[in-house]
């Protein structure tokens, strides 16, 4: 195993050129485990450890440009504000350690529909830059899994940022674990309620072969709060249209047996967390305190 | 040695006050806490564990271990793995140097490596060694062994089914005789009055079916060790264990070196909890390093320690458990089937507990118990943590609740009403002969204050906000109140202490006191293997009590001393405790016998006063001082070696089970009181009150510690521990600390501690074993508060989010 440690962007674009097979290595959440247990044996092990642009972001007027490699502890503490589901999201992963070498760039490149990223930005809306010295594309991260681990970057790209949209409105996001703290995930569910274009987007994981967003439960949402005038008028959902969407949220998962949980556990919870996490953004959107009784 | 007594002006050094007070001690001593002398290294990383050693022009040694469960092997092809570059030895079953190829504690079933046969996944069939830890393990990989598969033993039916598989053919140990099929290791009723005529008394019966999971002991430091050739032909083997001599006995007949060239040296261990009882990578470093001439290091990873160690037996419970309308019991019956899985370890032992200890800390006079333990193709499974006593506590706490329902009465009343107490009969029919407060422990943590409602909820500048680490699911945000119920449940259960059934139950110490620079020193050398149960601060302090120094040096373990026995069976700080406390005495009277011989003729106390050792001098029992250690000692060192026994006991009779077959019994009483999210099955145990009876605590601090672990590690199978093996393939699922989950520090709840001391006057200064009886009622009592907030009945533990949801 040859390691390649470029110290720019651009030696490191080349490096992936030349030799496709080369795996990343940033935080090495994903990669090092791996490789300690025997399960994957690259040719080269590529570090970017030493390309400093990668772990830094920038917020601009829409989105915030997240460097690939910005450690889910800096997420936590600085972009709460500008993406506040994908704080929350940051701060189930792992342990603190962890959180501190690991960011969402592993997590895009490894696409486990386990990974705790995945359901805050398909919620929020984002794009994977994707670089190879061929030059630059944008995948919309609905379209960047695209099977069990497997994600649409060719392969001599290489990941350098994701443009996350910055919230207009409430996040929330709920994962269950069958402990309390330092999880891998059974399933878990994003949510953020987008006031701008009167949308709510969603996403489901570890509930499908794929990081998922509901859309027809969107879909179904969307109508229902626009036809109700709820974005104007501030009203609290219907319990029935809460229902109605966990329900749809629960459809849209596509689970497994497995030594975590089974199926119907993962989409039973996903709908309770769907229902639960509607009510919380929303309460927060009619402007309210949250409490025990409004958050019920 | 001697040297003539200096002249003297008198019995009393000049500027030493005449009278020290009677009873003042040597600080330090036992009932103080003085800290572990590991525990900073500990906490700053430093501390050497056994994975951190090395030895210049050491190898690495790796074990190829089976992939199916239950197969022939029909060929193995090792060539291209021995012709890997760097790679020194491949050995299998047919390099083994000795007649004897197998181990195991007590029944020698287990094989070095696989001979034509595997019987579980993960069972070692080959070994490499390497100059490079990664070239062991790429070369083990070369190694093609052709399979032909078994059917699976995997249950108590499939063992018994007339046309069942042998998982071990033609046995001859000391069970095969008495039990009903040879897929049984050992079975063992205890039966006492007519349990079928009283249960006609009874107004009420309650019967329960329970299923007690896979729980590991998922200690930190993996299995590792480092084996040194040395010149005489023999080993020197540094080892993270739990019994040196024991690893010694079943070590030296496979190498087919008398023990006396086998030298063990105990390294750093990081937690034990019973699996480093049986052997791990002891005998295989050491064949690789004989065969190589050179040291020989190995270290499993976490995924292979899963496969190195045996785990707690899984366990099938029922129950009948009947009553009076006034709550007295009439009767018990129970069955408990313990998967031994492919070897026997301690599956013997773990059913003389199961089935001994089955009726709980409660009077019950007519008692029809029956334990066995099967042989399966499942992992192995053995000691851990209340072995025994552990499964059959969470189903008989289970009936008591269930019996309280039927009843309608307080479960806690219903314990009490039918306590154990000091002289109360066994169903083994030993009489417990020491204090056994069962109905105080449990009116003790009746009595203390519920938690605050809803601490999930702070009042701030904002107006109120949710801390979702006070609530089920934790940092993962699954609920701000919603679904949340709490629920409040008690347990308690009935331990024995020390290695019982007739065991001869010994251990030894050495001590020796001598004058080092003018200051009196005593160095305490055994075998104990400290692997965190703080036997290493307690000699310290029962050498201070005893020899009146302050200055006490601790040799590390090894077998140039005897046997001190296992650290296990919450009884190191009783046996090796005792037999430390034992040579000091030794040592003592010797002291004072030179003192008397030296210095008897200056002071007639000497031979007319009781004397006592305080503050490095002797004294008499009427605090005057005849003369310091230095004094008395001079160059002069005394140097005992003994061993102590603790009182003996009893086989349980094989059809009847009784007889003194226990030493001492411990007993620990819980209050859980949990929050469930009732509609995602999550769980926050947000304390678990304990009151335990350790007769004297000899370190405080370390007595709340052993509870404290006890405690959590009985929450961690009560939520979440659990291995999970695949009934079809009898393959381990889940090896990796990723799906294997124990409790972090937020899944750990506030654990208040209540402790009493009374004394056992059977024991060294009165103490209780104490280590293994807070795993007992943690468990159970979680459970039950569990069923409180839900409804549920709840016959398994592990629960999983899915039986509290029903999904």
């Amino acid at each position: 195993m040859d390691f390649l440690r470029p110290a720019s962007w651009e030696e490191a674009l080349a490096a992936k050129a030349a030799h496709p097979t080369a795996v990343p290595i940033a935080g090495g959440t994903d990669v090092m485990v791996e490789i300690n247990f025997d399960h994957r044996r690259p040719e080269y092990l590529l570090d970017l450890n030493r390309v400093g642009e990668l772990a830094a972001w920038e917020v601009g007027q829409d989105t915030v440009r997240l460097g690939a490699s910005v450690p889910y502890s800096a997420i936590m503490e600085h972009l709460r504000a500008e993406l506040p589901g994908l704080a929350l999201a940051s701060h189930t992963v792992a342990s603190p350690q962890i959180r501190n070498r690991g960011g969402v760039g592993g997590n895009l490149g490894t696409a486990s529909p386990a990974g705790d990223a995945h359901p805050a930005l398909l919620a929020a809306g984002a794009e994977v830059e994707a670089v190879s010295v061929r030059g630059t594309r944008m995948i919309p991260v609905d379209a960047f899994y695209t099977g069990v681990k497997r994600n649409a970057l060719a392969p001599d790209e290489l990941i350098r940022a994701v443009h996350v949209k910055k919230a207009d409105g409430p996040q929330q996001y709920s994962k269950v674990g069958t402990r309390n703290a330092m999880v891998i995930a059974v399933c878990a569910f994003g949510i953020a309620l987008h006031p701008e274009t009167r949308t709510v987007r969603t996403g489901i994981g570890s509930a499908a072969p794929t990081p998922v967003r509901a859309k027809e439960a969107e879909e179904f949402l969307n109508a229902a709060l626009e036809e109700g005038g709820f974005w104007e008028n501030g009203r609290i959902i219907t319990p029935s249209v809460a229902k109605r969407f966990a329900q749809l949220v629960a459809g849209a998962c596509n689970p497994i047996d497995d030594v975590r949980g089974t199926a119907a556990y993962r989409r039973h919870a996903v709908g309770i967390m769907a229902r639960r996490t509607l009510g919380w953004t929303w309460e927060q959107y009619r402007g309210t305190r949250r409490t025990l009784e409004g958050a019920a | 040695m001697s040297t003539a007594p200096q002249p003297r002006t008198g019995s009393v050094p000049a500027g030493t006050p005449t009278k020290i007070t009677q009873g003042s001690q040597t600080r330090g001593g036992i009932g103080e806490s003085t800290l572990r002398p590991d525990g900073t290294l500990k906490v700053t990383g430093e501390f050497a564990y056994s994975s951190d050693m090395w030895h210049e022009d050491m190898l690495w040694g790796h074990t190829l271990r089976s992939t199916v469960a239950h197969a022939q092997i029909t060929s193995i092809d090792i060539g291209e793995a021995l012709a890997t570059p760097g790679v020194y030895a491949v050995l299998t079953y047919d390099d083994l140097p000795a007649e004897m190829k197998n181990y195991g504690l007590e029944i020698q079933d287990t094989p070095v490596l696989a001979h034509g046969k595997v019987r579980h996944h993960g069972e070692p069939v080959a070994l490499v060694a390497a100059d490079h830890p990664e070239t062991a393990r790429r070369a083990a990989a070369k190694i093609v062994i052709d399979y032909a598969e078994l059917p699976l033993i995997t249950d108590e039916a499939s063992a018994t089914a007339p046309d069942a598989v042998l998982v071990h053919e033609g046995r001859t140990d000391h069970h095969i005789g008495h039990v009903p099929h040879p897929n049984i290791v050992h079975r063992q009723p205890v039966v006492r009055g007519d349990a079928d005529a009283a249960a006609a008394r009874a107004d009420v019966i309650v019967t329960g079916d329970y299923i007690f999971g896979m729980q590991d002991q998922a200690f930190l430091g993996p299995e590792s060790g480092l084996a040194v050739p040395s010149e005489d032909g023999g080993i020197e083997l540094y080892v993270a264990t739990q019994w040196l001599h024991s690893d010694l006995r079943q070590i030296a007949p496979v190498l087919g070196l008398p023990e006396e060239k086998i030298r063990m040296t105990l390294s750093g261990v990081g937690g034990a909890f019973g699996g480093r009882e049986d052997l791990s990578m002891q005998i295989h470093a050491c064949l690789l390093a004989l065969r190589t001439g050179k040291p020989v290091k190995m270290v499993y990873n976490r995924f292979e320690s899963f496969f190195g160690h045996v785990h707690r037996h899984p366990a099938r419970l029922h129950y009948e458990h009947g009553a009076t309308r006034d709550g007295k019991l009439t009767h018990m019956k129970c069955r408990i089937v313990l998967d031994g899985g492919a070897y026997a370890s301690a599956s013997p032992a773990v059913v003389g507990n199961a089935s001994s200890l089955a009726v709980g800390p409660y009077v019950v006079e007519d008692v029809d118990i029956e334990a066995i333990a099967l042989y399966s193709n499942n992992p192995p499974c053995g000691a851990m943590r209340g072995f025994g006593a552990v499964q059959a506590c969470f189903a008989y706490e289970a009936q008591m609740d269930k019996l309280a329902a039927a009843l309608d009465m307080d479960p806690v009343e219903l314990r009490q009403l039918n306590a154990m107490e000091q002289g109360t009969l066994l169903p083994t029919g030993q009489r417990v002969d020491s204090p056994a407060p069962v109905a105080e422990l449990l009116r003790r943590v009746k009595a203390r204050p519920l938690p605050p409602e809803r601490q999930w909820l702070s009042a701030d500048a904002e107006g109120s906000s949710v801390d979702v680490r006070a609530l089920p699911g934790g940092l993962s945000n699954t609920t701000h109140g919603e679904g949340v119920v709490r629920g409040v449940g008690y347990a308690v259960g009935l331990k024995n202490v020390g290695f019982s059934e007739g065991f001869d139950d010994y251990s030894t110490a050495r001590v020796r006191m001598e004058v080092i620079n003018g200051e009196p020193v005593a160095t305490v050398h055994t075998a104990m293997a400290e692997v965190g149960q703080g036997g290493v601060t307690v000699h310290a302090q029962i050498a201070r009590t005893e020899l009146g120094v302050s200055q006490v040096t601790i040799h590390p373990a090894d077998t140039q001393v005897g046997s001190a026995g296992s650290t296990s069976a919450s009884r190191q700080t009783y046996v090796t405790g005792g037999a430390v406390k034992h040579s000091c005495e030794a040592v003592r009277e010797k002291v004072l016998d030179i003192g008397r011989r030296k210095l008897g003729t200056y002071h007639p106390a000497w031979a007319t006063a009781e004397l006592l050792l305080e503050d490095g001098k002797v004294v008499t029992d009427g605090g005057e001082v005849l003369a310091s250690l230095a004094e008395v000692l001079e160059d002069q060192a005394v140097d005992v070696e003994l061993e102590w026994r603790h009182r003996p006991t009893e086989p349980f009779d094989l059809r009847t089970g009784q007889g003194n077959g226990h030493v001492q019994y411990s007993f620990a009483a819980h209050r859980a009181v949990v929050e469930v999210d009732t509609e995602l099955g999550l769980v926050k145990v947000i304390e678990l009150a304990c009151a335990q009876d350790v007769g004297k605590a000899l370190n405080p601090l370390s007595v709340q510690g052993q509870i404290q672990g006890g405690t959590t590690q009985g929450l961690g199978v009560a939520v979440m521990e659990e291995i999970i093996v695949d009934p079809k393939t009898a393959k381990v699922r889940n090896p990796s600390f990723t799906d294997y989950l124990i409790p972090t520090i937020l899944d750990t709840p506030t654990i208040p501690v209540d402790v009493l001391e009374l004394a056992d006057d059977h024991a060294p200064y009165g103490l209780r074993g104490i280590g293994e009886a807070p795993t007992l009622s943690s468990t159970p009592a979680v459970l039950a508060a569990i069923r409180n907030a839900t409804g549920l009945e709840l016959d398994r533990t592990p629960v999983r989010p899915e039986h509290i949801t029903g999904t």
